[in-house]
């Protein structure tokens, strides 16, 4: 049975991103979990390369992994704060957590198995759509008003970085 | 496909092979230059003017004790210098040399790959170089290492703004993401560069001082400067990795001075048309190369001199030759003008060197914060208005 | 096979977010928390880009897009936080800023 690259591309680059995700959550230093955080967002991307979407695959890398993890990893380094102290875990979250999680996870998984066939498959190529000229007319028409809104949150989000930031002046 | 497959490894290897020698080569040259403007001659002894010096520096560095100190974190220590040269050698496989050539038959672009959102993976590969340098950094535990990485980290990110708002206005007069596009749209004479014709001068200028902080080039090279912090981010590094970081180094200047020729003069594209006499050019210029080392080999100033000018002079003169010839000029004078306008950026990076002194750490992000921003947002500001009522 | 099937990536998302929910609700670190939370941001955009690719409609990229933007801002304003937290405390530990308790 022939497989096609981009299967296992996609089976290679899911590995990596759920290795990376439970390495993010194991880990018990924060610049390990921020690092693998970052593996993650690559091997998402390159999944959503294989998806068409290759504006938002560049974009991840230049937006997540490449500004808001490198502000985590600033913000680790500058507090030193050390590895996580591994006591006061309240036993019972975990006794409940887990199999909720499990529970979500199972009721997710056979829901999407029944909704879509696997005659609907995704081949690298089949939606051209996500190129930066549709992203970019979109962008402008349909959704101009989420477009402005975002710019002043973005402001917002800068006047109070900066704000909550500052040394205190007497 | 199987064609495909070869062609693209034996370009991926000859772009390689390029790629090295010229990141050594480009050490000797920017040495000769800045001992020249410091009037003293720089490299001389190791080979005919110094050119063996790059190869006795390899050797060096290969044969160096690769001390791993035992207090460092060991995973995150070895990951940094290769995650900084592997972003900064990707750069290069977007960016396209010359237009689509024949070879044997096959016709190839002179590039290895031309994606769609070119101008987005360049950016994408230089914010991810920022990792390396903040986790030599932090890996080191050893507090000027740590600030050297923090403050070298935070110049990069904070650069990278004004640098991408710069791209963004040729962007918006060329309509494409695609870096080989770009210069088609250029094509034709230099009145068609996005330099002159899209009136970019301000986005250039933003482009270049941006790129030199982006580097880590003086003015802007406080967090490696030998004097400053020991030495930065690298202290603890020796031998093969250190030498990484400096191959990493002068790739990005690589990546950036390509990136301005293509955004801005045009990339391959000579500066007046062939039916003018351009494609004499090269042979002009190499053939006054070649007269000039000859007549200084006649009138040698120091002794060595009387037998390695000729032979600069004859070689010369063979390359002048070689550029006459009209079965490889298709691909010879693209790249010529391509690798003369890059070498031009790359002399006045060197330039810059020689002559300024450097800025102190809040100089540099006060500039970028208050003034360099501001200018880039204007630029595209008014690039986009003249673009709107233009068309 | 000469395709990934949808459910796949589905799947995928939904074990990332699931993941990205154990981290959010077991650890003890803020700054390890806040990963967990951009974790789940992640497997939510991979789910909208698939959907996007299965009704070969561009919005889905754009609701992604939007994602990213609106988590960048949060991370800014968080990691603030946490650094005026940490000045304030010295702990990242969430179990230790209680002080409004009781």
């Amino acid at each position: 049975m022939p497989i096609a690259p981009d299967v296992i591309l996609f089976v290679v680059f899911a590995l990596i991103a759920v290795v990376s995700a439970i390495n993010v959550v194991v880990q018990s230093h924060p610049i390990s979990s921020a690092l693998s955080l970052v593996g993650v967002m690559g091997s998402l991307a390159v999944l959503y390369l294989l998806l068409g979407a290759e504006f938002i695959a560049a974009a991840q890398v230049i937006v997540y992994a490449g500004a808001v993890m490198v502000l985590f990893v600033f913000v680790i380094m500058l507090l030193n704060a050390g590895a996580e102290v591994k006591k006061g875990r309240s036993f019972m979250v975990q006794l409940l957590g887990v199999p909720l999680l499990v529970a979500l996870l199972g009721l997710v998984t056979y829901f999407v198995q029944r909704i879509y066939s696997p005659r609907e498959s995704v081949h690298f190529g089949g939606f051209t759509g996500g190129s930066a000229q549709d992203i970019g007319h979109a962008l402008f028409t349909a959704y101009l008003l989420p477009f402005e809104v975002t710019s002043v949150l973005i402001l917002i989000a800068i006047v109070g970085a900066v704000v909550l930031a500052r040394k205190e002046m007497d | 496909m199987d064609a495909f497959i070869v062609i693209t490894l034996i370009k991926a290897l000859v772009v390689f092979a390029v790629l090295m020698t010229t990141l050594a080569y480009l050490q000797w040259v920017e040495r000769k230059v800045i001992a020249h403007i410091q009037v003293r001659p720089g490299p001389y002894r190791v080979g005919p003017h110094g050119l063996l010096q790059p190869l006795a520096d390899v050797i060096k560095l290969i044969t160096k004790e690769d001390l791993i100190p035992p207090y460092v974190n060991k995973p995150l220590y070895l990951v940094a210098p290769f995650l900084a040269i592997t972003m900064a050698l990707l750069s290069i496989s977007v960016i396209p040399f010359g237009p689509v050539i024949e070879v044997f038959g096959y016709k190839t672009a002179m590039q290895l790959t031309d994606l769609n959102i070119g101008v987005l993976f360049i950016l994408a590969a230089s914010s991810m170089g920022v990792y390396g340098i903040a986790l030599a950094g932090w890996s080191s535990n050893n507090k000027y290492a740590l600030l050297g990485g923090l403050r070298s980290s935070a110049q990069m990110i904070s650069y990278e703004l004004p640098m991408s708002l710069a791209i963004a206005a040729p962007l918006l007069i060329s309509n494409t993401l695609s870096l080989r596009e770009l210069v088609q749209r250029q094509d034709g004479s230099m009145l068609n560069w996005n330099l002159v014709h899209g009136g970019q001068i301000v986005s250039f200028l933003v482009f270049i001082v941006a790129a030199f902080a982006e580097t880590n080039r003086v003015p802007f090279d406080l967090p490696e400067a030998e004097n400053e912090l020991v030495a930065g981010f690298h202290t603890e590094y020796s031998s093969m990795k250190f030498a990484s970081f400096f191959m990493a180094e002068y790739a990005n200047m690589i990546t950036v001075s390509c990136m301005a020729v293509l955004l801005f003069l045009g990339g391959w594209v000579a500066p007046w048309p062939a039916k003018y006499g351009s494609s004499l050019a090269p042979s002009l210029i190499f053939g006054s190369a070649g007269l000039v080392a000859l007549y200084h080999g006649a009138n040698a100033a120091r002794k060595r001199d009387k037998y390695t000018f000729p032979v600069f002079g004859v070689v010369f003169l063979g390359i002048a030759g070689i550029f006459l010839l009209p079965m490889v000029q298709s691909w010879l004078l693209p790249l010529f003008w391509f690798c003369a306008k890059t070498g031009l950026i790359l002399f006045a990076f060197m330039w810059v060197r020689g002559t300024l002194p450097r800025f102190r750490y809040d100089q540099l992000m006060a500039f970028t914060w208050k003034f360099l921003f501001p200018v880039a947002m204007l630029n595209l500001l008014v690039t986009g208005l003249v673009v709107a009522w233009v068309s | 096979m000469n395709g990934v099937p949808i459910a796949w990536y589905l799947t995928l998302s939904a074990v990332l977010f699931a993941l990205g929910a154990a981290g959010f609700l077991f650890r003890r670190s803020i700054i390890t928390v806040f990963m967990s939370i951009e974790l789940m941001l992640n497997a939510v955009n991979l789910s909208f880009v698939t959907f996007s690719y299965h009704h070969k409609d561009v919005s889905g990229h754009l609701f992604s897009f939007f994602v990213m933007v609106v988590a960048a801002a949060e991370a800014a304003v968080g990691l603030a936080i946490i650094l005026t937290v940490f000045k304030n405390r010295a702990t990242l530990n969430i179990d230790e800023v209680n002080s409004m308790k009781n």
